[in-house]
């Protein structure tokens, strides 16, 4: 037999795309809720601490700005890491209900069925992100011109990568559904606490150096800086640099935790 | 690879940690014939099911399909291969043509082309009516009926079906029996059917027993019953396993 064209390789990504847009479109609530996490931190949190938190210029703002300015690029990485950690979740899901290995009786290389489940998420994760910013303009939140809604797109795609890859690898380590819940509690919420979401690092500093330096650290932060300066028609080189870093990194762990030969799930019996 | 047989399974093990799932299991399935994986729970078919459609690697021994392993070739092997898990796997909330119109896409099938074929699958399951329908609304028999649809979406020469009439009423397992044995007769389709339901064992099949990962027989069920010098196959399943020590 042949081997596949390029065609029905473009057929296999379309179908896994479709599905994850289909699945996403059924599940309203999950749509609402996505938009609703951000906007609640934008419209109560930010409203409420923007007397107590000032911030100072930093690049790449070249004067004062709002609170409700400086965390909005971290409630887009938000939606993100969160639409991440969904993906994951679907896919314990459907680890135990048997649609993952639907999936992986497909004769394409595994690589690529899960790259285009990735895509599939990211696809989906940035236009949750268009739709925030859509209600943020109406708040007056918006890029010094109308091209950082452009610019910021390379950004938000390679952070919904990076936080897809995550989430992937987290999915081939969780044995069950239950086992979600530490998740949370470990992943989402000091990945989001201890980055530059909400409070320049600068500030972090001045509460104790150790903590900097895993906020520092933290691939969120990066993350959050990326799309901040692409958000600015700017690139942060240091950002760019270390997700990409990270993003190979999980997509290596990632692919190696579902590879048949040398993957994790071979240990689990499942 | 012209002669090579559906399926070739040759001295496969496999281990969880140090728990031994299957140990040195080898047995082969002709071209348009029916087998059946006989075997309790906890026998060791699900990990045999996993290694042959390779979900994981194998410890130790080659799956061949039609000659290409699945180790090596694992997409020629799967391009030949359908598959009916255990497990409920369609997407409840789509149509039964969107599930099915998906698998089309992951064989690398057009969704034109792929709503020809869900059409044409639909018919001969008897369920073109339900095509509109979202998967949740179907009984669980049509449910079964569907994946079965879906696994031959592809036209493969090979169906793997992993206790597919578990949790389905009486009739229900009949009609999905005798549907997967008029496809064997028709369509030359080779099957290897997992159960624990001595029941849907006929005198022609060939059987496999598998217990407590070890291989006790292979052969015909006649073949086995008159080996063990006993009536039925479930008196020799009986006395097979009876025999196996832990």
């Amino acid at each position: 037999m042949t081997p596949f064209t390029p065609a029905q390789y473009a057929t296999c990504l379309g179908g896994i795309v479709w599905r994850e847009a289909l699945r996403f479109l059924h599940q309203r609530e999950r749509f609402v809720s996505a938009l609703v996490r951000p906007l609640v931190w934008l419209f109560i949190f930010a409203a409420g601490f923007r007397s107590v938190l000032g911030v100072s210029i930093i690049p790449p703002y070249d004067t004062y700005v709002l609170y409700e300015v400086y965390i909005t690029p971290g409630l887009m990485a938000m939606i993100q890491l969160f639409n991440g950690m969904q993906s994951s979740l679907s896919m314990v899901y459907d680890r135990e209900m048997g649609n993952m290995r639907t999936l992986l009786v497909s004769p394409f290389p595994r690589w690529f069925l899960l790259g285009s489940k990735l895509f599939a998420g990211v696809a989906v994760s940035v236009l949750q992100v268009y739709a925030y910013l859509i209600v943020a303009y109406f708040w007056e939140i918006e890029p010094p011109t109308k091209w950082g809604y452009l610019t910021v797109l390379p950004a938000l795609a390679l952070s919904g990568l990076m936080l897809g890859a995550l989430g992937m690898l987290l999915s081939s380590l969780i044995k069950q559904l239950e086992n979600f819940a530490g998740v949370m509690n470990f992943v989402i919420f000091p990945m989001f606490f201890a980055s530059s979401a909400l409070y320049p690092l600068w500030r972090v500093k001045e509460s104790g150096p150790w903590l900097y330096y895993f906020c520092a650290l933290n691939p969120f932060t990066h993350a959050v800086e990326l799309i901040r300066f692409a958000f600015y028609q700017q690139v942060s080189w240091e950002s760019l640099g270390a997700v990409a870093l990270y993003t190979s990194l999980f997509l290596f762990a990632a692919l190696r935790a579902y590879d048949p030969a040398k993957g994790l799930l071979t240990r689990k019996g499942g | 690879m012209t002669d090579a047989p559906a399926l070739c399974v040759t001295k496969l093990s496999h281990a969880y940690g140090a728990r031994k799932a299957l140990d040195d299991v080898s047995f082969s399935l002709e071209r348009g014939s029916f087998a059946v994986l006989l075997g309790l729970n906890g026998a060791g078919k699900s990990t045999l099911f996993s290694l042959v459609t390779g979900l994981y690697s194998a410890g130790g021994g080659r799956v061949r399909i039609f000659g290409f392993d699945i180790a090596k070739q694992p997409g020629e092997a799967l391009r030949r291969l359908g598959v009916v898990f255990q497990a409920r796997t369609l997407d409840l909330e789509l149509s039964v043509t969107q599930n099915l119109a998906y698998h089309a896409a992951l064989h690398g099938i057009g969704p034109s082309e792929g709503k020809r074929l869900a059409r044409e699958a639909l018919e001969r399951a008897g369920l073109n009516e339900r095509a509109g329908d979202k998967a949740r609304d179907l009984s669980g028999g049509q449910m079964r009926r569907v994946e079965i649809a879906r696994a031959l979406l592809h036209k493969p020469s090979l169906l793997l079906l992993d206790e597919p009439t578990v949790g389905l009423d009486i009739k229900a397992r009949a009609d999905i029996l005798a549907h997967v044995r008029s496809l064997v007769a028709q369509e030359n389709l080779a099957v290897l059917w997992t159960t624990h339901l001595i029941d849907e064992v006929e005198p022609g099949d060939k059987v496999v027993v598998l217990h407590l990962g070890k291989m006790l027989a292979n052969g015909t069920a006649a073949e086995i019953v008159s080996a063990q010098g006993v009536e039925t196959i479930g008196a020799a399943f009986e006395k097979l396993t009876a025999e196996a020590k832990p």
